[in-house]
């Protein structure tokens, strides 16, 4: 068993396998140390801690912010082409010398790279990211109306992704023989399927052949394939992790101690060791849900969705600035978010991290 | 001990034989235990102690097959459950509810991220005690238990609690529903002296209240406490059983008199533990065959102190001003519960940690002090053997790479071999071995392959930290013993460090005693353990659950 | 003489007798999974180093009367738009697509090593240094900087390398930087330095090697996947460009046509499918045999 500090996040190459664990903070550290009473009274010491530790997580947010806001700004600069013809609506528009140049002026593209890159800056603080070149819109409202269906399909896919992993780990983890190992060969093959492929066979079965689903939806029928086809191989995933966790857990000293006492099998497999696997299936989904709004541009192509995906495709192809910033940063939000989110989570169902911060003060 | 009361026994098992896969490991084995009465059953690893414990309350794995001519449970014949025939359902009912079972190290024994009230009340809600009366029946389990502030321990976890309140939360557990008999496998093993005497005295109050007891231990000693009748098992056989005194004084089998004299103790200084005959070591001294005579103490502690800035910013002193000298061929032993600052002291005198304060000198010249680079090429004087050899081992090499890369870099290349090989057989072990990873190697066999390593500088002194702490008694004592025979004949100063005190007083010329991070007592072994002067001193010697048979002896 | 001779001194150090894993039990060759997964993979590096030995057509001939015909005997897979031998076209495409995946794996790496390293050799600061920027290289979306260098550099192999590449580093980083600090806090590299090895050769023969070894598992796992998030960016058109043989270009040529011709996007679909998943299958297995192998 080893005890995840909360920024221990996981790692997406290593199928199945549990994050490199960072010391353990809660047991082992200090083993003998007998709290005073009322320790679990929340103490003023330990809301200091709290309050530290919330500031200093939402300092690293906003940095991390504007590293990527800063990455994003120049790479998208060494794009080649001018920025001053995408808002004229692209070279082939054939636009007059003097418009261009005006262009030029209005936004600033005739200015040092630095110059810009503080306006830019300046702009970010007030949370004004501009207006889109190709769209004519305010980046915010874009991104506000288009965001709406992406987190649909993310958070759908999400549930659908835990609901695969619990089914399958409490159906099939740690018993032996063939239902084992079946339970498990589904995970690794769940696991493997590219968004792009199952997308395609999903959508080629159900909606074409079957004709069971629609093809394009924006309704809740609408989003029956499209988050199947995210969320099962994140499920498969998940439920490798989990399972390995719930196979570890089974053999725990305290597992025998609890039959012990009399409880089935049934009750340890979900009072006891469900809670233990569900852990490193927590710690990684802040990472999961990022990576599901990676695969949502593949998803959101294949099943002609609307959404973030689609919109950062067209943005990045028009070189329109803004957007690409602002469809970043919506990113990047999402995954401090969910991070923040899988940090509470994850405290939720370990109670040993609870008292490690209050201790740590 | 409480005479048994009952005429008929609680439990009775004949000629009861465990199979894995066909595979038997335990063959018939026979006993009763009757109320009030505590049944000891002794062994080492692989004894089949605890397959036997848990063929009890059917929770050998699933391919276990238990057979038997009779395996029941209950004095009344009525209502006694046959466990040969038993489903997993009538188990179920039988444990807790007539069998409690206590395992080793509450830490791991109790669900790490569940309370222990919640642990103690499972029993209680799958025995339909009502929600509402739970709570109160949770702090009256562990109050009689013996654990202090029981409604603020109730919503802790097992982590936030010591050693010894945690292992009372898991008797209380046990007890929840008031079994009859109680099954104990080793429920002291990873608890210090003082601690493994509160429990023990716990268990013993329990006997007296006429419940019954089976105690599983590898410690002679645990099990002459409490036992009235104990069995020697041995492989999956009971070699020897009958009442405790008996079987301690007068043992019959050669297994269990070996057993017995590989107990280090008081008794056994300047005698050997195990039968191996003494370990011929070539007087191979090519680098130091002349050691200076006398100069002087060859590792010489002065006030160290260290301390640690604690997470809260505060400073907290693992070691205070702490100092002694090691003279040359001399053992030192330093003993002491956990957190008493042993093994810092140990890292402190191989220069691996700086002391906050204080000094140490090596060879009469500074050590401690000196930047890591003029150290280095001293380091050969003074070696350490860890109780974790494995993990002390990379995990890539074999034993004989193991050893080789301690060699001094002067041993030409040509010689290696031939070293590695002579540091092998000085440790008992076959030149084979130098191509065996440590993996599948014995925890016997580690120990001697790191003691090797330890030897290859040849140097002047050993630091050994807990070496024999994770065998069993008859490895280790084979283990004191090659140590024994290794200083006879190289000379080297040994500065060892144990918990046990029968093993530092067995090894020991003098001893220091450490508690909270200075020194409390300190002279020759004898006189530290026969005429304790400190009372913490005292506190241990009184703990240790001391055989009765050495009275008699 | 005396019974106790031979002391019962077993390497087994727990009492009870535990039946072996099923990975301990069977060696790679009784795992009929494992077999199948290398045969896979033999294939599919057969098809990259010699695909002539496995399709005879030509993958790019053009056969506009036989476009869009269904898998028949003649064609396994069936056609393209333009005729051409969609099974041809998957087994040409296998040299394209894997030096993608090992192209952008290597450079994942090269990128994590010096990472990881940094931030487990080089000191506190280095470390919160490198913790960072492995913490922003996570929240950057993998697909934007592969959409943004394929905009700068434009379509091309080595620009998908690139991309997937750099999109990979942050974990591998953090697996290295991970691995290097419990070596280094490991009791084998303080008893190395006990025995006063000087630290460069403690991080040549036993820092470096050690937080390389688990690594493997890890690149097993991690072409499969290079090789995926590269086709799914050759899906969205951003790769190389047809009428070239490579996976990722097929699928997007397929992709206009899923209603009437699936088979285009289902071969090469498929193919990329059981690649991936015989590397799982083998790397799972060779986890678990340096799980069980060495305890660490």
């Amino acid at each position: 068993m080893t005890v995840k500090t909360l920024d221990s996040a996981p790692d997406p190459t290593a199928v199945g396998a549990v994050p490199a664990a960072t010391p353990g903070t809660a047991h082992g550290a200090a083993p003998e140390v007998i709290p005073p009473s009322g320790s679990l009274q929340p103490s003023p010491a330990r809301w200091r801690a709290l309050a530290r530790r919330a500031a200093a997580q939402l300092g690293s947010a906003i940095l991390l912010l504007w590293a990527v806001a800063t990455i994003v700004f120049f790479l998208q600069h060494m794009v080649p082409g001018d920025p001053a013809l995408a808002i004229l609506g692209g070279a082939s528009a054939n636009p007059p010398q003097e418009t261009v140049q005006a262009v030029r002026e209005q936004y600033g593209f005739d200015q040092p790279i630095l110059v810009q890159y503080v306006a830019f800056l300046g702009g970010l603080l007030h949370l004004d990211i501009g207006e889109s070149y190709t769209m004519k819109e305010s980046v915010l409202a874009v991104i506000g109306e288009q965001i709406v269906p992406t987190l649909q399909l993310t958070a759908t896919a999400l549930l659908i992704a835990w609901g695969i992993a619990l089914a399958l780990t409490l159906a099939s983890a740690g018993r032996s023989g063939l239902v084992g190992r079946i339970g498990s060969a589904i995970e690794v093959v769940f696991a493997a399927l590219p968004h792009f492929w199952l997308g395609v066979v999903l959508l080629v079965v159900f909606a074409v052949v079957l004709q069971w689903l629609p093809v394009v939806d924006g309704g809740p029928l609408g989003l029956i394939l499209p988050s199947l086809t995210l969320g099962i191989p994140l499920g498969g995933f998940l439920a490798q992790v989990t399972r390995d966790e719930f196979d570890a857990a089974l053999r725990e000293p305290f597992v025998l101690s609890a039959r012990s006492r009399g409880a089935t099998l049934h009750d340890v497999r979900w009072r006891h060791v469900l809670r233990h696997a569900a852990l490193p299936g927590i710690a990684l989904s802040g990472w999961g849900l990022g990576s599901l709004i990676s695969g949502a541009v593949v998803v959101e192509v294949i099943f002609s969705r609307q959404g973030i995906g689609q919109v950062l495709v067209s943005a990045v192809t028009a070189q329109d600035l803004p957007l690409v910033v602002g469809v970043t940063f919506v990113v990047a939000l999402v995954y401090v978010v969910a991070n923040l989110l899988t940090d509470l989570a994850y405290v939720a169902v370990d109670p040993r991290l609870r008292t490690s911060i209050g201790r740590a003060s | 001990m409480t005479p048994p009361t009952s005429p008929t026994p609680l439990i009775t098992a004949e000629n009861l034989a465990i199979a894995f896969d066909g595979t038997p490991v335990v063959h018939d084995v026979s006993f009763t235990l009757r109320a009030g009465s505590c049944l000891g059953i002794v062994g080492e690893s692989g004894s089949g102690k605890s397959v036997t414990a848990r063929s009890l309350l059917g929770l050998n794995s699933s391919n276990a097959t238990v057979t038997g001519t009779r395996l029941e449970v209950g004095d009344d014949p009525l209502t006694a459950t046959d466990l040969l025939t038993a489903t997993e359902e009538q188990f179920r009912r039988l444990r807790g509810s007539r069998i409690g079972y206590v395992l080793q190290d509450a830490l791991v024994s109790l669900d790490p991220i569940r309370t222990v009230g919640a642990e103690i009340a499972e029993p209680l809600r799958l025995h339909g005690v009502p929600r509402a009366e739970r709570p109160e029946r949770v702090r009256e389990l562990l109050a009689a238990a013996g654990v202090p502030e029981p409604e603020l321990r109730a919503r802790q976890l097992p982590g936030e609690l010591s050693g010894g309140l945690r292992q009372r939360a898991l008797i209380a557990a046990a007890l929840a529903l008031d079994p009859e008999i109680l099954l104990a496998d080793e429920p002291t093993t990873a608890l210090d002296v003082t601690v493994q005497a509160e429990i023990l005295a716990l268990l013993e109050d329990n006997l007296s209240e006429g419940r019954a007891i089976i105690l599983i231990s590898h410690d002679l000693a645990v099990v002459e406490r409490l036992a009235d009748h104990v069995l020697v098992m041995r492989e999956g056989r009971v070699v020897e059983q009958g009442p405790t005194r008996e079987v301690l004084t007068r043992p019959q089998h050669p297994y269990t008199q070996r057993l017995i004299a590989a107990v280090p103790s008081a008794h056994s200084r300047g005698e050997r533990l195990s039968a191996a005959p003494p370990q011929q070591i070539l007087p191979d001294r090519t680098s130091q065959s002349e050691r200076p005579v006398d100069v002087g103490p060859v590792l010489s502690v002065q006030g160290v102190s260290k301390s640690y800035r604690g997470p809260d910013g505060r400073d907290r002193t693992v070691v205070d001003d702490v100092s002694f000298d090691l003279h040359a061929g001399e053992t030192l032993g330093i003993v002491g519960e956990s957190g008493s600052g042993k093994s810092t002291t140990a890292w402190m005198s191989l220069a691996l940690t700086r002391p906050t304060t204080g000094t140490v000198l090596l060879d009469g010249l500074p050590w401690s002090e000196l930047p890591e680079r003029t150290r280095r090429a001293r380091r050969r004087g003074i070696s350490v053997v860890h109780q974790d050899s494995l993990g002390s081992f990379d995990p890539r090499w074999t034993a004989g790479r193991i050893i080789a890369d301690a060699l001094p870099a002067d041993v030409p290349r040509s010689d290696r071999a031939r070293r590695v090989g002579e540091l092998l057989d000085s440790v008992g072990l076959a030149p084979e071995h130098a191509a065996r990873h440590p993996l599948s190697l014995s925890g016997g066999q580690r120990q001697r392959v790191s003691i090797a390593r330890a030897l290859a500088t040849d140097p002047e002194i050993l630091v050994l930290d807990e070496p024999v702490s994770a065998l069993d008694v008859s490895i280790q004592a084979q283990v004191l013993d090659l140590l024994g025979d290794l200083q006879q004949a190289l000379g080297t100063a040994y500065l060892f460090i144990s918990h046990d005190l029968g093993v530092i007083h067995h090894i020991s010329d003098r001893v220091l005693v450490m508690q909270g991070g200075r020194i409390v007592e300190s002279g020759s072994a004898d006189e530290v353990f026969f005429t304790p002067q400190h009372d913490y001193t005292r506190q241990l010697v009184d703990a240790l659950p001391r055989p009765r048979l050495e009275e008699s002896a | 003489m005396t019974l106790l001779a031979p002391a019962p001194d077993t390497a087994l150090a727990a009492e009870a007798p535990r039946p072996p894993s099923r990975a301990a039990r069977r060696g790679p060759l009784r795992r009929p999974g494992v077999l199948l997964a290398g045969g896979v993979v033999g294939l599919v590096v057969l098809a990259a180093l010699a695909p002539g030995l496995l399709a005879h057509q030509d993958p790019l001939e053009i056969d506009l009367a036989a476009s869009f015909d269904a898998p028949s005997l003649q064609h396994p897979f069936g056609t393209d738009q333009s005729g051409r031998d969609v099974y041809s076209r998957v087994v040409h495409g296998a040299g394209q697509s894997l030096t993608i995946g090992l192209g952008a794996t290597a450079i994942g790496l090269l990128g994590a090593l010096a990472l990881g390293l940094t931030g487990g050799l080089g000191g506190r600061f280095a470390d919160v240094a490198v913790t960072r920027v492995i913490e922003v290289l996570y929240a950057f979306p993998g697909i934007l900087l592969a959409l943004i260098l394929i905009a700068v550099y434009g379509n091309s192999a080595l620009t998908q390398m690139v991309a997937v590449g750099v999109a990979s580093m942050p974990g591998y980083a953090r697996m290295v930087r991970g691995q290097v600090l419990s070596v280094k806090g490991s009791l084998y590299v303080e008893a190395a330095r006990s025995l006063g090895h000087s630290p460069l050769r403690i991080l040549l023969r036993t820092i470096l090697p050690n937080t390389f070894r688990p690594l493997t598992v890890l690149i097993t796992l991690g072409i499969g996947q290079a090789i995926v998030w590269a086709a799914a960016l050759g899906f969205l058109g951003m790769g190389v460009q047809p009428p070239t043989a490579e996976w990722g270009a097929m699928l997007n040529a397929g992709r206009n046509y899923i209603q009437q011709a699936w088979w285009m996007d289902f071969f090469p679909g498929i193919t990329i499918v059981l690649f991936t998943l015989s590397l799982t299958v083998i790397g799972r297995h060779l986890q678990r045999a340096t799980d069980s192998g060495a305890a660490r």
